[in-house]
């Protein structure tokens, strides 16, 4: 039996992974894929505490996490494709359109 | 019933509205169409309200239709409401009658002039105001009238605002009128801080029933209140902008600073009849101010050379024998004088116009003479309205300027010296009005070959105002025919109930004069008229070079008399220059080094700031995710150190 | 065994994460993070979530990730896509703040994970019906939410992608 922190800690470690992902990488699609790295990191926490609780509700979370995660793909992936038309570009450095 | 008062001020609203907002497109006929009609609406409208008000008892003739809630707010409630009884009565029937006739009048008068729609518009705001004026239930609806009509005053001073003149004018007539709404505006207030209401009937009951005569608080409301009407109707010392007024167009003239705008004081201060029973004092200086004004203008008038500006003096005068008639509580006078000046001075007023137009706007009466033949009309009802004006028995003028003389005379506020201030008045009204009409229409013309050419009657709807109110100013006393001669005084008996309540609080101690003094006043009054009009006859036609040596005899007296006693001069010297120096120290000083250098000084703080920390705000998506990551970080070592 | 499976599954789960966000191929990237869904699907089956693993493998790497991989080729990005970094600070400051994340997650995991009482599961644990029946009854309303948050992810997925944004 594999004690709770270890999964925790697994958890945590490739939540950071997915943190740096998002900040070191330069290409909005990579972006958004270490977002759903976070997501599974999470995914995985809630595993871990259902087993541990002996409680389903965490699957359940899971699955509504999957359903987010499939409606943020299709909206993101629209956005990236409409940037890059009117841009020519994936590159996040190259939109500094939120500064006034 | 009476659920269509409201359309009587409606009526000329909805003119202004469509003429102000289409009137641009419309050719002229319709404009006048619809401005006319609008008005003439609420004649008949009023007409018909006054029937129905004959057909109650006296004592019910108070009907008050509420329209709609119009600030409902804790304690302080006011309504759209209207307020019809004999005194609203007359007073709208005058201003829906008068501006009806004058509306007719102005179609011919400004036929030529390229802003015909603008100058309808305006009119027809005018009357609605003046209406809402009169029939307001409450103080503040009153104000909302008040305020109104004094912004059409304003609009219609300046109507030709090209003219320089003009609009200094209607600038001079708003911000004196300021100064008295001033007054006015905070007597509302003292009203409701001290009866918690402004409605007329809550306030009038409240104060006949819970204060002595010669309260203070009473006394300060009114006297307050008086400064309103100081400044509304042109009296001491806010008399000065009504002579100015006359820059505006004649029917103008006729309509606001002769006939309604200006007797709203008068109507305002017989409408607080109670409260001004319930307040000697104020009544005393009610009096006074109103003799005073009434006789000042009078020397005044005199020797003004320009027609209009004769004529605004003796509005001046006029309504200070109102406000006399008033402050010795004989309020009924003081209407009655109101509703019969509002007719001779209107045509008065129009018969001028009549004169300015037919010699192509010249105004000064020494350019003018031998005009009776040209312009026969014209000659003959202003010949009325002077008779009128000057007291001749049988017109209108003399039961109502009667009227005042007597109680003047016999009322327990009034005396001996308000008689005589009276008669002088008279008299001297009687010698300028005669001076103005053998000016213009007798003796040899003055003026030069070009303008004769032009002479002209004016057009036939001009003269069909005229006549009207010739009819009107040598009928229309014949409604208040006091019963010492023969009269049932049937003007006084219909506006009893209004006056009842102040009529019981002052009823001790009612002097009792025989007929006989009556008479004898009478006829003293009425020979001192006829004596200064021979005199005017004397002066201006029998011998033109009397008047000539007289003015070079007293010529120190009569330059005082002609600048008017220097009082703009000296109101200039006295408060416009002090606070032209004051408002440049605030502006200069105050306003410009302080309040803006402190302005100013914190927009540069913030601007020097900002521009440190704007380096942050790169733009980039990533730099802002990283600063999102630091603040996270920091939050989540908060939480852990909690635990 | 348990024990082997979860360090072997973990540290294939770590670097095909590591690999997905250093790869300069997005293409490569997707499939590492395709490995690296699975990696953790063998986690999930450890943790008697069979049903969630099932998931992960069919929606998360079958359908989510083609969607990416479908993308990346409609907009046929090459590798060499991006020249120099132009904020060359941000990789260090990133790098810094994301170790110290990790040490402050990990610590909460430590410290406070322990303590969670492990008790003996229910017969049919993280099976369909199990889900299913929670799902249905409990958390009926967040269900029914999903519902209309892909609906609205759907058209809005279609509006944005179908005309140009200054159209």
């Amino acid at each position: 039996m594999v004690p709770l922190e270890y999964y925790l800690t697994l958890s945590a470690v490739i939540f950071a992974i997915g943190v740096l992902g998002v900040l070191t990488s330069r290409n909005l699609i990579v972006i958004f894929m270490s977002i759903e790295i976070m997501l599974n990191a999470g995914n995985l926490a809630l595993i871990a505490f259902s087993r541990a609780l002996g409680d389903v509700s965490g699957h359940a979370f899971v699955f509504i996490v999957f359903a987010v995660a499939a409606a943020e793909a299709a909206v993101g992936l629209a956005i990236i494709l409409a940037v890059f038309r009117n841009r020519e570009s994936v590159n996040a450095d190259d939109f500094n359109i939120m500064r006034w | 019933m009476s659920n269509y008062i409201w359309l009587i001020p409606a009526a000329p609203l909805a003119g202004f509205l469509i003429n102000g907002l289409f009137g641009k497109r419309f050719p002229k006929p319709v404009v006048s169409s619809i401005a006319c009609g609008s008005v003439f609406f609420s004649l008949v409208a009023a007409v018909l309200a006054l029937i129905e008000l004959l057909g109650l008892d006296p004592e019910y003739r108070s009907i008050e239709t509420l329209l709609f809630s119009w600030i409902p707010s804790g304690a302080f409630q006011v309504d759209i409401a209207f307020l019809l009884d004999p005194l609203s009565a007359v007073m709208m029937l005058v201003v829906s009658g008068v501006g009806f006739l004058i509306h007719v009048y102005s179609i011919g008068y400004m036929a030529h002039d390229k802003e015909f729609s603008r100058f309808f518009t305006y009119l027809n705001l005018f009357t609605g105001s003046m209406l809402i004026l009169v029939l307001a239930n409450n103080f503040l609806l009153l104000y909302v009238g008040w305020e109104a009509v004094g912004l059409c005053s304003y609009l219609l001073i300046g109507f030709w605002y090209k003219k320089q003149s003009a609009s200094d004018a209607g600038k001079k007539a708003f911000i004196v009128n300021r100064i008295g709404d001033f007054g006015f505006a905070i007597g509302i207030f003292m009203i409701f801080w001290t009866f918690g209401s402004l409605n007329f009937s809550q306030v009038f009951e409240s104060a006949a029933s819970s204060f002595q005569i010669g309260s203070s608080v009473i006394t300060a409301i009114t006297l307050l209140l008086f400064v309103g009407a100081t400044g509304k109707s042109a009296q001491i010392p806010l008399y000065v902008w009504l002579p100015d007024a006359m820059e505006g167009p004649t029917p103008v003239s006729a309509l606001i600073h002769a006939a309604t705008m200006v007797t709203a004081g008068v109507y305002m201060v017989a409408r607080c009849n109670v409260l001004y029973t319930l307040a000697p004092t104020s009544l005393l200086v009610v009096a006074l101010i109103g003799a005073a004004t009434a006789l000042f203008a009078a020397t005044m008038g005199l020797a003004q050379n320009d027609i209009k500006r004769v004529l605004a003096y003796s509005t001046i005068s006029q309504l200070g024998y109102m406000f006399l008639a008033c402050g010795v509580a004989a309020f009924t006078a003081g209407i009655f004088h109101l509703m019969t000046h509002a007719f001779f001075k209107a045509l008065l007023f129009l018969g001028a116009g009549s004169v300015i137009h037919a010699m192509s706007n010249e105004q000064d009466m020494r350019n003018m003479g031998g005009l009776r033949s040209k312009i026969k009309t014209t000659y003959l009802t202003m010949l009325v309205g002077t008779l009128a004006i000057a007291g001749i028995p049988g017109l209108s003028g003399f039961f109502s300027k009667d009227e005042i003389l007597w109680k003047a005379f016999s009322s327990e506020h009034g005396g001996v010296v308000f008689w005589l201030i009276g008669v002088v008045t008279a008299g001297l009204t009687a010698f300028y009005m005669f001076r103005l009409l053998f000016l213009t229409f007798f003796g040899k013309p003055r003026y030069d070959k070009h303008k004769s050419e032009h002479l002209h009657e004016s057009p036939r709807n001009m003269l069909f105002a005229l006549a009207s109110l010739a009819v009107l100013s040598a009928i229309g006393g014949w409604i208040g025919i006091p019963a010492s001669m023969g009269g049932g005084n049937h003007f006084e008996r219909f506006m009893e109930p209004v006056f009842a309540s102040s009529a019981a609080l002052a009823s001790h101690g009612e002097n009792h004069h025989s007929h006989v003094t009556e008479y004898l006043l009478m006829t003293i009054s009425v020979l001192f008229v006829l004596l200064m009009i021979y005199f005017a006859y004397v002066a201006y036609i029998r011998r033109p070079q009397l008047a000539t040596s007289l003015r070079e005899r007293f010529a120190g007296i009569h330059k005082v008399v002609y600048n008017k006693y220097y009082v703009d001069e000296i109101y200039a010297a006295v408060i416009v220059r002090p606070l032209i120096v004051i408002s440049m120290f605030l502006w200069k000083v105050i306003d410009v080094a302080i309040i803006d250098g402190i302005a100013n000084g914190l927009a540069y703080m913030v601007q020097s700031f900002s521009g440190s920390t704007r380096v942050m705000q790169t733009g980039y998506l990533r730099n802002y995710a990283l600063m999102f990551l630091g603040g996270a970080i920091v939050v989540l070592a908060f939480f852990m150190s909690m635990r | 065994m348990e024990m082997f499976i979860f360090i072997l599954a973990a540290i294939a789960s770590v670097a095909c994460c590591l690999m997905v966000i250093t790869q300069k191929n997005p293409v490569r990237a997707v499939l590492f993070l395709i490995m690296a869904f699975v990696a953790q699907a063998i986690l999930f089956v450890q943790l008697s979530a069979v049903f969630v693993a099932a998931l992960q493998i069919i929606v998360y790497a079958g359908a989510i990730m083609v969607l990416f991989l479908f993308i990346i080729m409609l907009l046929n990005l090459r590798k060499d896509e991006f020249g120099g970094d132009r904020h060359p600070f941000q990789k260090f400051a990133a790098v810094a703040l994301a170790a110290l994340l990790a040490f402050e997650l990990v610590i909460v995991a430590l410290r406070d994970g322990s303590r969670s009482p492990s008790v003996s599961l229910p017969e049919n644990f993280g099976s369909v019906e199990s889900i299913g029946e929670i799902l249905f009854t409990k958390y009926l309303l967040p269900f029914e939410a999903t519902s209309i948050l892909l609906m609205a992810a759907i058209l809005g997925a279609v509006v944005l992608a179908k005309k140009r944004l200054d159209d």
